[in-house]
């Protein structure tokens, strides 16, 4: 080998270390997002409610907030719009679909929590975004969200506002959880 | 200067390729004619082909920068549709920073990369053909989306997702596809120039003999060969997600549209440096060329280079502080952005250091020189302050980042270029550029770019934002000046034109050693260079560097 083959072949080797590593940092990003819940998202599954004592003495604040996206001719209200809760106890809210659009249509509401460091202490126990939902042309659908802020949440926080914002599914057959992503991310 | 002087063996050598057999050889190797062009293996005329094709884009850039400079002229829609202005500003950035400036150096390196270490040509120069000739063939297809069905890219040249897949026009696919074919250039050429500047060094030249501009392109190789695959990847991912139902970056599928910004960013930021590094090399030859001094501080400059290449690993989230960052996170990138500063300011105090008590010549290579350390710092001085993470929040997407990053690109990176044209003229064609029509071109350049982006610091502290066809009233004043600065430093343009064509078809004949200070290897061989140079390499063992 010359010289010159021996410092390309390393730089060739360099060039392909830097694209398995950008490959590796979509994997790595969601690991590390959801080991510290920096990107606001809360856990795909539902979680049990761990029973503790219920820290009477403080209270925090949760909004809920809703968005429709592009291309879904759906309503989502939530019905009870903020709630003051203690962390440690569990709670049930309801949220209302409605389909505006003349055909039935699928779309699925995909939660965001804010200040991000809260999703780590939000416990859903049921929630509709676990899966898409299927609303007939002007059907109304009213669903339960059942969650609890775990007792070691953060002092300094005293809202949590959680932001849904509804997707349209493509219809076809029916994904389940996982969803169609070919990607790691939860939803 | 004369200790400065090479020994005779440089001198002899490249005298005897000067008087010999450059005919014989036309005769032996040379087709004629534009198949020439096309396949030419020689580093010169490579450099040739890279410095035209720069500047092509540069004025095509510019002239969609007129347009973007055109309808801001007046509050209120004029000229263009807003979804028109969108590409514009959008193509104008892809095209200055991948087809004008970027090119414009591989292009400066082809040339004088063999040259200043004594090397006959580029390590690999079928490879340096091909990677040439990718980038008409990617820039043809990206100017070519503006005809497609829905136009070309219009989400602004950091195409950040999901304005760039879901949101995308359909022509984003060719987009995408220029990009990779223009990455694909980038990467083959920093192989080559580091293939080159390892192994093709004449005897007795050691790393730390290497002229700062050898040095500066050796490092933004070795940043090209790190990040350009992560700009792969990020557009792959993007067509896969436009394409193949993906989720990386769709959040109702389960990606994440911050993912973007990341490794956008963490290509992005080591890019801006790879646009600003040579220019450092090319200010720390010209300087201590007019100043009639060796560069001051040699080994820190080289240290210095290094340390911005390494830092701008870890400062991409600054691009990103209003993203919703964790406390703890923005602080980090606040502190890594402003080490930053450190060695740039060394770079800075060396450059000044070099000038004190020299024996200045104001020539226009010297005049644009001066002219990059002057507004190049100012640049650097409102990226301390977008440094600021709460400032930032004020700033961030306003006219004032859109001065930030134009002072250090154009009289930064841009100036630079033109100074190397100027001082390389002489190497390349034989002759002297024309000294008065270089300096019109300089001082309307220098009055037209300030008079273009320093206003826009204001409008931006104001409140403008970005990227928007229209604005407030109160913006009137500041924009209207932008305009009048824009058109004027855009039209000055033409004048360097002049001077290039006139300067390559005749002036004052230069010497070998065409300015009175310059002390580096490529002024031992006569003006023009001829065709072949360093063929036996030069013996430099005893030759004294800088």
């Amino acid at each position: 080998m010359t010289p010159v083959q021996r410092t390309v072949t390393k730089t060739l080797i360099a060039l392909l270390m830097m694209v398995g590593f950008t490959i590796a940092l979509v994997p790595l990003y969601d690991v590390f997002c959801q080991i510290t819940g920096l990107n606001g998202k809360s856990a795909s599954q539902p979680r049990a409610v761990v029973s503790g004592e219920v820290d009477e003495s403080r209270y925090v604040t949760v909004q809920f907030i809703t968005r429709t996206g592009s291309g879904l001719p759906w309503r989502l209200e939530a019905l009870n719009r903020q709630v003051r809760v203690h962390p440690g106890q569990a709670y049930e809210v309801r949220f209302a679909f409605v389909n505006h659009g003349k055909t039935a249509s699928r779309g699925r509401a995909v939660p965001s929590v804010s200040p991000s460091e809260a999703s780590l202490h939000l416990r859903k126990v049921t929630c509709f975004c676990f899966q898409e939902q299927r609303l007939e042309a002007g059907e109304k659908l009213e669903l339960p969200m059942m969650f609890q802020l775990s007792s070691d949440l953060p002092e300094g926080i005293h809202t949590v506002t959680l932001a849904y914002t509804l997707y349209p599914v493509a219809e076809g057959p029916v994904a389940n959880n996982k969803s169609t992503s070919m990607q790691g991310g939860d939803a | 200067m004369a200790p400065n002087l090479p020994p005779k063996a440089p001198l002899e050598h490249s005298q005897s390729v000067a008087g010999s057999p450059a005919a014989h050889e036309e005769e032996h190797h040379y087709r004629s004619g534009p198949l020439r062009w096309l396949l030419t293996t020689n580093h010169k005329e490579i450099g040739t082909l890279y410095l035209i094709f720069s500047l092509s884009m540069f004025l095509i850039g510019g002239v969609m920068a007129l347009v973007v400079r055109l309808e801001l002229f007046q509050p209120g829609l004029q000229m263009v549709q807003p979804e028109f202005f969108n590409q514009m500003t959008t193509m104008h950035g892809l095209i200055m920073v991948f087809g004008a400036v970027m090119p414009a150096f591989v292009g400066l390196a082809n040339w004088m990369v063999p040259l200043q270490i004594g090397a006959p040509d580029m390590a690999l120069p079928r490879l340096n053909n091909f990677s040439f000739w990718l980038l008409p063939i990617a820039f043809t297809l990206l100017l070519a989306t503006l005809l497609m069905p829905g136009g070309g890219p219009n989400f602004g040249w950091t195409f950040y997702a999901p304005l760039s897949t879901t949101y995308a026009p359909p022509s984003t696919t060719f987009f995408i596809f220029a990009l990779h074919m223009a990455g694909i250039s980038s990467i083959l050429g920093a192989i080559n120039i580091i293939a080159t500047i390892l192994n093709l060094r004449a005897p007795g030249m050691r790393l730390m003999d290497m002229t700062l501009f050898v040095w500066t392109w050796l490092i933004t190789a070795f940043l090209l060969i790190a990040v350009m695959p992560v700009l792969a990847g990020v557009i792959t991912m993007m067509l896969l997600d436009i394409n193949f139902g993906t989720s990386f970056f769709n959040a109702a599928g389960g990606g994440d549209p911050v993912l973007f910004q990341h490794l956008f960013w963490f290509f992005g930021h080591p890019e801006v440096y790879i646009m600003i590094l040579p220019a450092f090399g090319i200010v720390s030859v010209i300087v201590p060329t007019f100043a009639r001094k060796r560069l001051f501080g040699y080994a820190s400059m080289v240290y210095a280079t290094a340390s911005i290449a390494i830092l701008s690993f870890l400062v991409w989230a600054h691009h990103m502080f209003a993203v919703g960052l964790p406390l703890v996170a923005e602080l980090f990138f606040m502190y890594t952005t402003m080490l930053i500063a450190v060695p740039t300011g060394v770079k800075v105090f060396n450059w000044i250091t070099t000038l004190f008590r020299g024996s200045i010549t104001f020539e226009t290579p010297m005049l644009f020189a001066l002219a990059f350390i002057v507004l190049f710092t100012i640049g650097g001085f409102s990226g301390l302050m977008l440094a600021i993470a709460p400032a930032d929040f004020q700033y961030h997407d306003t006219y004032f980042v859109v001065a930030h990053f134009h002072y250090v690109l154009v009289p930064g990176a841009v100036f630079s270029i033109m100074a190397a044209v100027y001082y390389w003229l002489p190497k390349w064609t034989g002759h002297y550029p024309d000294e008065r029509i270089g300096r019109w071109h300089f001082w309307l350049s220098v009055i037209g770019v300030n008079l273009l982006f320093f206003p826009m610091h204001f409008a931006g502290l104001a409140g403008m934002p970005r990227r928007i066809p229209d604005y407030a009233l109160q913006f009137a004043d500041f924009n209207m000046a932008s305009s009048i600065g824009g058109f004027l430093f855009g039209f000055s343009q033409l004048l360097f034109v002049w001077v290039i064509v006139k300067c390559v078809r005749g002036g004052a004949k230069a010497p070998a050693k065409a300015w009175e200070g310059a002390s580096d290897l490529e002024w031992t061989l006569p003006s023009p260079a001829p065709l072949h140079t360093f063929e036996t390499p030069p013996d430099l063992r005893g030759f004294k560097f800088h």
